[in-house]
Order: structure tokens, then C-alpha cells, then sequence
């Protein structure tokens, strides 16, 4: 089983290093997912895959039984889904925002935050180069 | 039965909780709002400040949140260098809630402002205060996701850009931190750090422990702006409003700094050989490219933007060489630095007010016009370039000295030719901004007067008193980081504290 939850790791984050070296940003999320998911696999899997019984202490017994499946993985893996939930919805958001706002998907075509460093010598030109906040 | 150790540790970050919680209930309500931020940043500091006196006096506390015993719960640890930076959190937060007031650039967006900057706050608090790698992560989640939402409070074309890629490159290096605590589970059976700290040593695989150290390493290297993961950085920072740029220059990377200041002290202290090498060649590559990056620029935000980055490579050379002088030097210049590079983010949203941009090349004459105005930007754009008697030049005198006695002689020279550029960098602004005639066929904004004066530059000037009290009264602030970089080396009294057990 930790074989097979390893090669699953691998082949996650294969395709997540794949579609975040894609310039599309739908494809970049996408990449993000699976990077999501694939370290979702590596704490299930460090936690050990013992059993399938769920993790109950039965009554009068201090410890859980043999065959019972570690809980604390689990928990962990329940917080980072629903992080990752989050962000991923924020950044598919923003996606459309940037679509909505610059029809772009090209993450390469993104470059108004980034402008030319040196300035130009006409102020008037300069400060209209300049990024700003303000800018709708 | 809560202990007062309790409430200290929890208060710090259960107050901006509040914050945030009522700040959102009351959006429509800019006074109660205002007045909410205010309460919230004053309560965090006064118990931030009680927190480091009782660290101070009888070293590190822990406190176990909902009394499961350790190492099976919630922890949450306090020794003098993360009750310090709790403390500098809360100066901040008051800073920048401050500003805001007199920021027009917030404008309709100061609903939204004050409960996100309280959910960073609070991340931010948590992090330092964490006592375990993966609540550590939950923290780091709770400040960046509040980041982003600031990030694009006010968001145009530039805005969203920058957002975009603020926000993928630290989803990443999330995802890597997380990946490292799934291998570091399966490695020791424990995420609590005094625990790793244990059983890290014994455990049957050292390969992997050195793995799951580098995975670490660059996770944080990332979310710390270090060379050569830094480009998020300077992509971002200079589209926000400025208070927003100035909490965000103060606190994001120095969470990632503290992260690793924490976990190669106290979970992997010098067992692994190759760290101390890789870092001081990171921290050297850092402090160059940063301030080269810096020398090129002439927008004022984007030249501090990478001086951030410059002024983390000399945090790094305390990690790297990690002696107790050293790591008293990395101590103190977080402290400095969070300080300073606030201020300088708020001075530059007050020259933007008073002179109408952020761009070197369409502003000028500043000095004549507002010579005040001047003088609070000099003091922390000389404190960065480490020029005495201001905070930055105790700073960087512990941080080279440190690599003096370690014989670490080419990082100590790398760390003081980036100062002399960063000068040349500072220099820069003040020439172009206050010093050169202002460019023709442009109109001056209206001066800064009256209360949005008040508000724009009381912040500025409390911060510019700051810097000059650690640099003219310095005995007790190198004192308290000696004896930070003491406590952090000598780890004993740390696991004593969460685990149990005497010092």
C-alpha cells in the first residue's frame, strides 16, 4: 500500500511541476491542485497506512486496537484540504479577474506590475509608467 | 484551570482574532471599526509586552491550548526571541492602523483593510508563538491568505498582476513545506518542534532527516525572499497602498526568517554539515543581488522592495555561522529591520502624498517644500545603511563582528560592501526626491497639512523614535539579544519548557 501511495506521490507532483511550468494560468492552477493533493498523499502516507478500523478506543481499553487506522494524519490531511480549498479558490478568482480585466491567460503576458526599471526622462511619461495602485 | 502563562501566549492571538471577527461584523461602520483597531492593537501590545517581561525574566513558557498533554496537542511557546517578535508584530500593527487614517490611497476599500490586516496580524502572532511544525503551517496559511486579500484590496491591472504571482510562488513553496511535514511525520512520529528536536537525532534513516532539512530550507528560503527564490517579491510589493506595503515589508519575510532561525537552531543544530555553508552562500547572494537589484531601480517602493530582500541576507549570516553572537546579530537586525522598512514604506506613501508619485524621475525639491518630511526619512533610510549612531549600524556591527570571530572573513566583507550600495541607494532617493529641483511643467500636490499630516507622519515619527532609541541607547537591546541567541543555542531550557522535565 505505501508502495502504491508513493508512486501516486510521484506521479502527482509529475504533473504538477508539469502544468506549473505551463504559461497558462488555468493550467497553472490546475498545477496547483495537484501539488495541493500530492502533499496530501505524503502525510497519509508518513502516517503509515495500518489498518482500516476506524480509530476508536473501545470501552475500558486504553489504547486502540491492532488494525486501527492512524487518525492524526488524517486530521492533518482534513486542515490542509480545506487551506488548499481556500487559496485555490482565491487564486481561481483572481484568474478571472485577470481575464475579465486584461483578457489574458498568458501568465508571460503579465507584465504591468514589472515595468522597465530605469525611467524615462520625461516626468510626465515617468509617472504615468510608474505601477499604481490606483490604476483601474 | 488556565494558568497566566496561558492567557499570555493565547492573548496575542486571540486579540487581532477578535479584530477580525468584529471587524468584519461592523463593514459598514468605518468609526467602530476605527475604534475596534485601535482597542485590539493597544490590548496586544500591552499583553505582547507582559508576555516578554515574564519570557525575560524566567525564560521560555509553553502552554498547552485545551490541556492535552504534550507532545499531543496544541503548543504554544514563548521564548525571548519569539516574545520579542510578537511585540514588534503588535508595534507594527498599531503603526499601520495608524497610517491607514491618513492614507487616502485605502480610500472605500478601509471596510475590508481592518479585518484583514488583524487576520494577518494574527497569523503572523501565531507563527511566532507556534509549538509545532504543522500548526506552524495553519499560521503561515491564516497570514498569507490575509495577505492576498490585501494584496488586491485596491487592485487595478498592475494589482492583479502582481497578485497573481505573489500568489502562485507562495502557494509552492506551501505545498513543499507541507510535503515536508508529511516526511517529517513519517520520519519521527511527531510534528511537535521540542519533540522533533528528541527524536530527530535517533531516528533510523539520517538521509532522509537531512531531505526533509533541505525541503524545510527552501520552503521557508521562499516565503523568506532568500536568493534564489525570491522573485515573488519585488513582483508584488510595490502595488500596494502604503500602509498595506509597509505591514507586509515588516512582517511577511521575517516570519520565514524566524522559521528558520527556529528549526536550525532547535530541530536540526548543526548536525547536518552542509547547512551552515549553504546558507552563508545564500545570505551572500541574497545581500548582493538584492541590493543590485535595488541600484537599478528609481521607484522608490521597488528600490525598497529589494533592500528587503538585501537586508534578509544579513538575518541569514547569523543563521549560517550560529555561533551566540551571531544569532544575537540575526536578533537584533529582525528587530531593527522590522522597524525601519515599515517606516520606510510609510515615509514613501507620505512623498507620494506630498509629492504627488512614487517615481524618482517626476519628484523633487521635497526638502524645501517639507524639510520634516526629510528629516523622518533620513533617519531610517541612514538606519539601513547601517550608519551610527541609528539601530542598523549596531545591527550589522554584531552580525560582521560575529563573522570576524568565526573567521567567516569573505561573508563579513560581502555584508559590508552591500551596505556601502545600500547607502548609494538611499542616497539615491534623497538626492532625487528632496535634494534635485523639482521637474518643470508639473503641478505640486497641495501641501500635507492638518490632521491628515498628524496621521500620516505620527506613525513615521514614533517608528523614526524607535530607531533612534535602539541606536543611541543600545546597551539593553544588544543585552536582550545576546541573551536570545544564548537561549536559542542552548535549547535545553526551550524543550524543558514544552516538555517537561528541568532545564
Amino acid at each position: 500500500m505505501e508502495i502504491l501511495l508513493a508512486l501516486l506521490f510521484g506521479v502527482l507532483l509529475a504533473g504538477a511541476v508539469h502544468l506549473l511550468l505551463a504559461r497558462s494560468l488555468p493550467r497553472v492552477i490546475l498545477g496547483l491542485l495537484l501539488l495541493g493533493n500530492a502533499a496530501n498523499i505524503a502525510i497519509l502516507a508518513g502516517g503509515r497506512v495500518l489498518g482500516t478500523a476506524p480509530p476508536l478506543v473501545s470501552p475500558g481499553a486504553q489504547a486502540l486496537a491492532a488494525g486501527a487506522a492512524n487518525p492524526l494524519p488524517q486530521a492533518l490531511v482534513l486542515t490542509a484540504i480545506v487551506i488548499s480549498f481556500g487559496l485555490t479558490a482565491f487564486v481561481m478568482v483572481l484568474a478571472w479577474a485577470v481575464w475579465k480585466g486584461e483578457a489574458v491567460v498568458d501568465a508571460e503576458a503579465l507584465r504591468s506590475a514589472e515595468p522597465p526599471a530605469l525611467p524615462s526622462t520625461d516626468p510626465a511619461e515617468a509617472a504615468e509608467a510608474e505601477p499604481s495602485a490606483e490604476a483601474r | 484551570m488556565a494558568r497566566l502563562a496561558d492567557w499570555l501566549l493565547a492573548l496575542p492571538i486571540l486579540l487581532p482574532l477578535l479584530a477580525c471577527a468584529g471587524g468584519a461584523a461592523l463593514r459598514g461602520r468605518p468609526g467602530a471599526q476605527r475604534m475596534l483597531t485601535a482597542a485590539a492593537s493597544a490590548a496586544m501590545l500591552l499583553s505582547a509586552a507582559l508576555l516578554l517581561g515574564v519570557v525575560d525574566r524566567g525564560g521560555p513558557i509553553a502552554s498547552q491550548m485545551g490541556d492535552w498533554a504534550p507532545p499531543f496537542g496544541i503548543t504554544l511557546v514563548a521564548d525571548r526571541l519569539a516574545a520579542a517578535l510578537v511585540l514588534i508584530t503588535a508595534v507594527m500593527y498599531a503603526a499601520c492602523a495608524l497610517a491607514a487614517r491618513g492614507d487616502a490611497a485605502l480610500g472605500e476599500a478601509e471596510p475590508l483593510w481592518h479585518p484583514l490586516l488583524a487576520a494577518l496580524v494574527t497569523g503572523v502572532a501565531g507563527a511566532f508563538l507556534a509549538g509545532d511544525l504543522f500548526n506552524l503551517y495553519v499560521w503561515f496559511e491564516v497570514m498569507l491568505i490575509a495577505s492576498f486579500g490585501l494584496l488586491v484590496l485596491k487592485a487595478g491591472a498592475a494589482g492583479r498582476d502582481a497578485a497573481v504571482k505573489y500568489a502562485v510562488l507562495n502557494l509552492v513553496a506551501t505545498s513543499v513545506f507541507l510535503i515536508a511535514i508529511g516526511l517529517t511525520y513519517g520520519l519521527a512520529g511527531t510534528l511537535n518542534l521540542a519533540d522533533l528536536a528528541r527524536r530527530l537525532p535517533e531516528a533510523p534513516n539520517q538521509g532522509a532527516v537531512g531531505a526533509v532539512a533541505f525541503l524545510l530550507l527552501a520552503a521557508f528560503a521562499a516565503k523568506a525572499a532568500v536568493f534564489p527564490l525570491f522573485f515573488w517579491l519585488p513582483a508584488s510589493y510595490h502595488t500596494a497602498p502604503a500602509p498595506v506595503g509597509a505591514i507586509f515589508a515588516a512582517l511577511l519575510t521575517k516570519v520565514g526568517v524566524y522559521a528558520l532561525i527556529r528549526l536550525f537552531t532547535l530541530v536540526f543544530p548543526g548536525e547536518l554539515p552542509w547547512v551552515g555553508p549553504l546558507i552563508g552562500l545564500a545570505a551572500a547572494l541574497t545581500m548582493v543581488v538584492g541590493v543590485l537589484g535595488a541600484a537599478a531601480h528609481w521607484e522608490i517602493r521597488r528600490i525598497l522592495s529589494f533592500h528587503i530582500i538585501s537586508q534578509i541576507g544579513y538575518m541569514l549570516v547569523g543563521i549560517a555561522i550560529a555561533t551566540p553572537l551571531a544569532l544575537a546579530g540575526a536578533v537584533l537586525y529582525m528587530l531593527h529591520h522590522i522597524v525601519v522598512k515599515a517606516n520606510l514604506f510609510l515615509v514613501a506613501g507620505a512623498i507620494r502624498r506630498a509629492g504627488g508619485s512614487f517615481s524618482l524621475a517626476a519628484l523633487g525639491g521635497l526638502w524645501r517644500r517639507d524639510p520634516w518630511l526629510g528629516l523622518l526619512f533620513a533617519v531610517p533610510a541612514l538606519s539601513l545603511a547601517g550608519l551610527p549612531p541609528l539601530s542598523g549600524f549596531w545591527a550589522k556591527l554584531l552580525v560582521i563582528r560575529s563573522g570576524l570571530e568565526a573567521e567567516w572573513y569573505w561573508l563579513a566583507a560581502v555584508a559590508l560592501a552591500t551596505g556601502i550600495l545600500t547607502l548609494y541607494s538611499m542616497l539615491k532617493i534623497w538626492l532625487e526626491a528632496f535634494w534635485k529641483a523639482p521637474p518643470e511643467g508639473q503641478a505640486a500636490p497641495p501641501p500635507l497639512l492638518g490632521a491628515e499630516r498628524a496621521w500620516l507622519l505620527a506613525p513615521v515619527a514614533a517608528l523614526a523614535l524607535i530607531t533612534l532609541a535602539i541606536g543611541l541607547w543600545t546597551e539593553p537591546f544588544a543585552a536582550f539579544a545576546l541573551a536570545a541567541g544564548e537561549e536559542l543555542l542552548g535549547r535545553e531550557a526551550y524543550i524543558a519548557a514544552v516538555l517537561g522535565g528541568t532545564p
